[in-house]
């Protein structure tokens, strides 16, 4: 059974279609990230899956429970961070997981094992016994992970977990949702492409309220890769540079050459005609090259084609 | 019915730290001492000002019924404005702080959520009422003479139904609206209607102000009764928390 199963989703507020059709499978056990542009339908789709907003039209399922009739039962089994999570200011960490862990029915026994645990693993041991009021942006999210871990979720779902976090915030809440792998399946909305690259397994990019794309990222890099060669060269040959790249586009192998002051991209039709000529060319032209490379999209390249997003 | 009880825990805890117990029984207490200290004075205050002396005269002298009379008076103007201040913003803060998600994704029911919330504000308004009225009848014993103690009982008992109509009037417009403003301006907005209804002759019979009318009366040995005006106050409740938690379930947070 799919851990998480979305059909249809849609959902309008007011004139704004927040979510158009989105359909999405995730399998059990894996970290999926949710990868979008702001305002293309994450933080929607995890609120409906958590029960906390109702979709316009379409089903979804949380653990094989419809999210519409059994919400309760999918609260048993997940745990949410929302995006920025704010608490009880007049609570300590401990007395909101307390909280948190009685309303799961854990037992006092359980708790007193429990607490302490989250507590480590967040970071926050020191800050126990402080007042949450008083508490950084990045440690309530600290705090926010670990009151979403406190059932010991089959699902968790977070929203952004570590937009608002410094580096090294990011690096350690990462690294704990990284040690989710196995344990329970993740599913982690995010606009931070290099997060996704680093934890996730599994990627789907949602773009207007549409899944465009869902694979794991090597399947992505695969399906998107565009046959490319990138070169730098050496600024006393910059003036060849623009000879050169006229000739190419003759080619009957070559379908676009871009330029810059002092390199260039080359996207052919016929790679091993490209890695048997195209050095050739430059020879040929006297430009002397710094590098010469077959070019490996990354999953910012395949993002921002499949959303539309101009390139930075 | 267990997770009512951690969710009721966790209110009146946040009543204490909030400092919200302490405001209605510091409010409502030092207002149940004055109350008979001042139907005892008010001649020596009128004495005090300028002709006042004249004033003074005409008064008839202070007895246990100016006493009792003066707390019911207090009790009501000052407990309505806490049941407005305390109330408006307990469910509409905790959507707009996004605390409500935070919880509400758990198993903790929305119903659980509101009665919750009702719960620990009963119990705050139990709490002052009863230490204003066990303050008043105190000092009152020892200005005057003492009240009907059964009646004095009775007495409270209606003025904290009272107080508990309007804190679950306005619950209901913490729910429905989006900010604390409006919440508390829909909520003063019915109790003055409701207030101004109670003023009429027929109707006011059925409206929870008669509450207050019955509590005097008995403390002060008399026999009214109005119980048309407890039931509609308890249907009132009952209405409130209905429809609080209807419209909750239906809110995205």
């Amino acid at each position: 059974m799919e851990a998480i199963r979305i059909e249809g989703l849609y959902k309008v507020f007011g004139q704004v279609q927040a979510l158009d059709g989105l359909d999405l499978v995730i399998q059990p056990g894996s970290i999926f990230g949710f990868l979008g542009p702001n305002g293309a339908g994450k933080t929607t789709t995890i609120r409906i899956l958590t029960g906390l907003a109702r979709p316009t039209r379409g089903q979804a399922w949380v653990g094989g429970f419809d999210i519409l009739t059994q919400g309760n039962q999918i609260s048993r089994l997940t745990g949410y961070l929302p995006e920025e999570p704010l608490f009880y200011s007049w609570m300590t960490p401990r007395e909101f997981l307390e909280y948190s862990g009685k309303l799961f029915g854990l037992t006092p026994e359980t708790l007193d094992k429990r607490i302490p645990e989250l507590l480590d693993l967040a970071g926050l041991s020191a800050a126990a016994k402080r007042r949450i009021g008083g508490f950084s942006r990045g440690m309530r999210q600290r705090l926010g992970l670990a009151q979403a871990l406190i059932n010991q979720p089959k699902i968790l779902l977070l929203d952004e977990p570590a937009s608002a976090l410094d580096p090294a915030g990011r690096r350690e809440v990462l690294e704990l949702i990284k040690e989710m792998r196995g344990i329970c399946t993740v599913m982690m909305s995010t606009h931070i492409l290099a997060d996704v690259e680093r934890v996730c397994d599994r990627v789907g990019i949602i773009a207007n309220g549409r899944l465009v794309a869902e694979a794991s990222q090597e399947e992505l890099l695969e399906r998107y890769a565009v046959p490319a060669f990138e070169i730098e060269i050496d600024p006393v040959s910059q003036n060849e540079l623009p000879a050169w790249a006229e000739n190419l586009r003759s080619l009957p192998w070559i379908l676009d050459v871009t330029t810059d002051s002092l390199s260039a991209r080359v996207v052919v039709s016929d790679v091993d005609t490209a890695k048997r000529e195209l050095l050739a060319t430059t020879v040929q032209s006297r430009l002397i090259l710094s590098r010469y490379e077959v070019a490996r999209p990354s999953l910012e390249d395949i993002f921002l084609h499949l959303t539309g997003e101009p390139k930075p | 019915m267990k997770i009512f009880l951690i969710a009721l825990r966790k209110e009146v805890l946040e009543q204490w730290r909030s400092y919200r117990l302490l405001v209605v029984v510091l409010v409502l207490g030092l207002f149940g001492l004055l109350s008979p200290l001042g139907a005892k004075l008010m001649p020596e205050i009128f004495r005090l000002m300028p002709g006042g002396d004249e004033i003074a005269k005409l008064l008839p002298e202070p007895t246990m019924i100016d006493a009792v009379d003066q707390f019911n008076k207090n009790h009501v103007q000052f407990g309505l404005i806490l049941a407005l201040l305390m109330t408006m913003g307990v469910v509409v803060q905790e959507k707009e702080r996004k605390t409500a998600a935070l919880v509400l994704t758990k198993p903790l029911s929305r119903r659980s959520f509101i009665l919750a919330k009702f719960a620990a504000l009963g119990l705050t308004f139990f709490i002052g009422t009863f230490i204003a009225g066990a303050a008043a009848y105190y000092y009152t014993l020892l200005l005057f003479e003492a009240p009907s103690a059964s009646g004095w009982l009775l007495l409270n008992v209606l003025l904290w139904v009272f107080l508990l109509v309007h804190v679950a009037i306005t619950l209901f417009f913490s729910t429905l609206s989006r900010s604390m403003v409006a919440a508390g301006g829909l909520a003063f907005a019915v109790l003055i209607v409701i207030s101004l209804l109670g003023t009429l002759p027929t109707v006011g019979e059925w409206l929870p102000s008669q509450l207050v009318s019955w509590g005097h009366q008995v403390a002060l040995g008399g026999s009214l009764t109005a119980w048309p005006a407890l039931f509609v106050s308890i249907g009132l409740i009952i209405f409130s928390l209905i429809a609080s938690w209807t419209v909750f379930e239906r809110q995205e947070i």
